[in-house]
C-alpha cells in the first residue's frame, strides 16, 4: 500500500494508525510563529467508529489503508451470516453480526448497501439512507389525535423499533431514515 | 477561462481601507515608509522557512521571505523608525491560512523593547479590529494556567509526554527534539488561550525559540520575543532585536547547522547584511504582521481566500 505525506492529507483519505484503518474526517495545518508546522487531524477508526484527534509533524508520512467502499446488494441472512452480492461480477461475500451492527435491523433483502472492505474483508455495512418497511406490531392509535405530536413505538417487519406518530396503524408501510432511525412519512403500496 | 477576481468590490474596498488605516497609524507615529527589493541574493536561513529560488542570467536569486534583511541594512545606515508593506514569498503548502505569495507588514521602532512594541501593535490592531481586547501572558504563565510543562525549565521528556497527551505521533528522534516539542506546546496553548472571538500576546520565549530576539540574562534566561494570536490565528511575530555581533553570528551558524542536519539546502546570510550588522544595528524592536490574515479577521472570515483579489490563481 502507498504511504501518504501530510501534504496529501484530506478528508476521506484512509490511513493506518496502530494497526487499524482510519478515515480522515478533518485536516488542519498549523504553522506556529517561526517554527515547525503540524497537521492537526480528526480521524475515525473504521473498526470501532470512534473519532479521535491526532497531530502529525508536517512532512511525515503514514501508511495508507487498503480500504474500499463497494456498492453491493444484500441477498439474505441465515441468522448467523449476512450475504451480499456484487451486482456486476456476481461475486458474493458474507459477514457476521458484529460487522453488520445497526445496519442489520433495516434490511429485508434486495437493498443496495455500501460495504466497506479492509484488505478485502468487510468491516462495515452502510444501509441505504431511506428504507420502506411494514409495521408488524403497534398499539392502536388514539382516533382524532393527530395534532399533539405524540409518538408511540412500532415494530417493523425487520425487527427494528421506530417511534411513529399516534395515528399510524399496524400494517402500514413507512419510509424511515436509517441514519437517524427516525420515521419520515407513510409510503404508498407498490 | 475564468479570469474574474474572487473578491467583490466590497472586499477590495475593505482591504484598501485597512491599508489606509495602517499608513495613518505610522504617519501619526512618525514612522517612515520604505520600499526595498523583493529579489535578493540570499534566502531565509530559518530551517522552518523555504525560499523560492529563480535563475537570472545564470545567477541564482531568491524571492524574499520577508523584507527583514534589507530593512536591517537601512536601520544600520541610520534610517530611524521604518515600516514596509510588500509581497513576500515562501515555498510552502497552501492552506486556509497559507499562500506561497502573501502580503506582509514589517516595521522597526528605535529604542523600543518587546513590551513597547506590543503596545504599538495593539494600537495598530485597534484601528482595524476596534472593540477587541488583547490579553497578554508570558509563555510560562500560559503553560502554568493549562497545567502544561514549563517551556523554560521542564525536561524534554515532560514536553514529549505533553505532546503525546495531545495526540502527537512521535518518532524516537522527534521525542528528543526539544525545539519541535516547544513549537507544538506553543501552538496548543495559544489555541486554548485565544479561540474564536479572542486575542492576545504571548511573550518571553525559551532560548530554543529565540529566533533573532535578544536574550535577557535572568534565571532562567528568556528571549524577548512575542507572538500575537487572534481567533486562534497567529497574526504577528516580533522581538527586541539582537544587536550583539558575536551572538548574531552564532545564531546564523546554528541555523546553517540545523538546515544541514535536516538535509535542507544551505542558506548562508547575505554578506551585505553581515557587513551592516558589523557596523551595528541600533537598539530597536521589530515585528511582522500577515496582512491577508488581518483582512480576513476584519471581515470575520476563517480562510484568507476571502481576503484576496485572485484567490484561485496560485496553483
Amino acid at each position: 500500500m502507498a504511504s501518504y505525506s501530510t501534504n496529501q492529507f484530506k478528508p476521506g483519505l484512509k490511513i493506518m494508525l496502530d494497526g487499524d484503518p482510519y478515515n480522515i474526517v478533518e485536516n488542519e495545518m498549523v504553522k506556529p510563529g517561526k517554527g515547525q508546522a503540524f497537521n492537526r487531524v480528526k480521524v475515525r477508526n473504521l473498526m470501532t467508529g470512534r473519532t479521535v484527534e491526532r497531530t502529525f509533524k508536517s512532512g511525515d508520512s503514514v501508511e495508507g489503508a487498503d480500504v474500499v467502499d463497494m456498492e453491493m446488494q444484500f441477498l439474505y441472512s441465515d441468522g448467523e451470516a449476512w450475504h451480499f452480492m456484487n451486482p456486476t461480477s456476481f461475486e458474493q461475500l458474507q459477514t457476521g453480526a458484529r460487522v453488520m451492527g445497526d445496519a442489520a435491523q433495516w434490511l429485508k433483502g434486495q437493498e443496495m448497501c455500501s460495504v466497506t472492505l479492509f484488505n478485502g474483508e468487510p468491516i462495515a455495512v452502510t444501509p441505504p439512507n431511506f428504507v420502506i418497511l411494514r409495521i408488524t406490531q403497534t398499539d392502536p392509535g388514539i382516533r382524532g389525535d393527530t395534532a399533539t405530536g405524540g409518538t408511540k413505538p412500532a415494530t417493523m417487519e425487520t425487527g427494528a423499533v421506530v417511534r411513529v406518530p399516534l395515528f399510524i396503524e399496524e400494517g402500514s408501510l413507512l419510509k424511515i431514515d436509517t441514519r437517524t432511525g427516525e420515521y419520515v412519512s407513510r409510503a404508498k403500496e407498490e | 477561462m475564468n479570469w474574474r477576481p474572487t473578491a467583490s468590490r466590497t472586499v477590495l474596498a475593505r482591504r484598501a481601507g485597512i491599508l489606509a488605516d495602517i499608513r495613518a497609524h505610522f504617519a501619526s507615529e512618525g514612522v517612515l515608509e520604505v520600499d526595498t527589493p523583493l529579489l535578493g541574493i540570499a534566502g531565509a536561513g530559518d530551517p522552518a522557512i523555504e525560499s523560492v529560488a529563480l535563475e537570472l542570467d545564470g545567477r541564482r536569486y531568491y524571492l524574499q521571505t520577508s523584507p527583514e534583511s534589507a530593512m536591517k541594512r537601512l536601520l544600520a545606515a541610520g534610517s530611524g523608525d521604518i515600516y514596509q508593506v510588500c509581497k513576500a514569498f515562501r515555498h510552502e503548502e497552501r492552506s486556509a491560512l497559507h499562500r506561497c505569495e502573501f502580503t506582509i507588514l514589517e516595521w522597526y521602532r528605535l529604542g523600543f523593547d518587546h513590551h513597547r512594541l506590543m503596545d504599538d501593535v495593539a494600537a495598530l490592531v485597534a484601528r482595524v479590529l476596534p472593540g477587541l481586547r488583547l490579553a497578554r501572558a508570558s509563555f510560562a504563565e500560559l503553560s502554568a494556567r493549562c497545567g502544561a510543562p514549563d517551556p523554560h525549565l521542564a525536561p524534554t521528556a515532560a514536553l514529549a509526554e505533553f505532546a503525546q497527551d495531545v495526540g502527537l505521533r512521535l518518532s524516537a528522534a522527534d521525542s528528543g527534539d526539544r525545539v519541535l516539542l516547544l513549537d507544538l506546546l506553543l501552538s496548543e496553548l495559544v489555541r486554548r488561550a485565544w479561540p474564536a472571538g479572542e486575542g492576545g500576546f504571548v511573550y518571553d520565549f525559551p532560548l530554543e525559540q529565540a529566533a533573532y530576539a535578544r536574550v535577557r540574562d535572568e534565571s532562567p534566561p528568556v528571549a524577548s520575543r512575542f507572538e500575537l494570536v487572534i481567533d486562534g490565528v497567529e497574526l504577528a511575530n516580533g522581538w527586541h532585536e539582537l544587536n550583539d555581533l558575536a551572538e548574531q553570528r552564532a545564531r546564523h551558524d546554528a541555523e546553517l547547522a540545523a538546515r544541514g542536519a535536516r538535509g535542507q539546502p544551505s542558506m548562508p546570510p547575505d554578506p551585505r547584511l553581515l557587513a551592516a550588522l558589523a557596523t551595528g544595528l541600533p537598539d530597536c524592536a521589530g515585528v511582522a504582521i500577515g496582512i491577508d490574515r488581518l483582512v480576513m479577521l476584519a471581515m470575520g472570515g476563517c480562510d484568507i481566500a476571502g481576503a484576496l483579489a485572485f484567490a484561485g490563481d496560485e496553483p
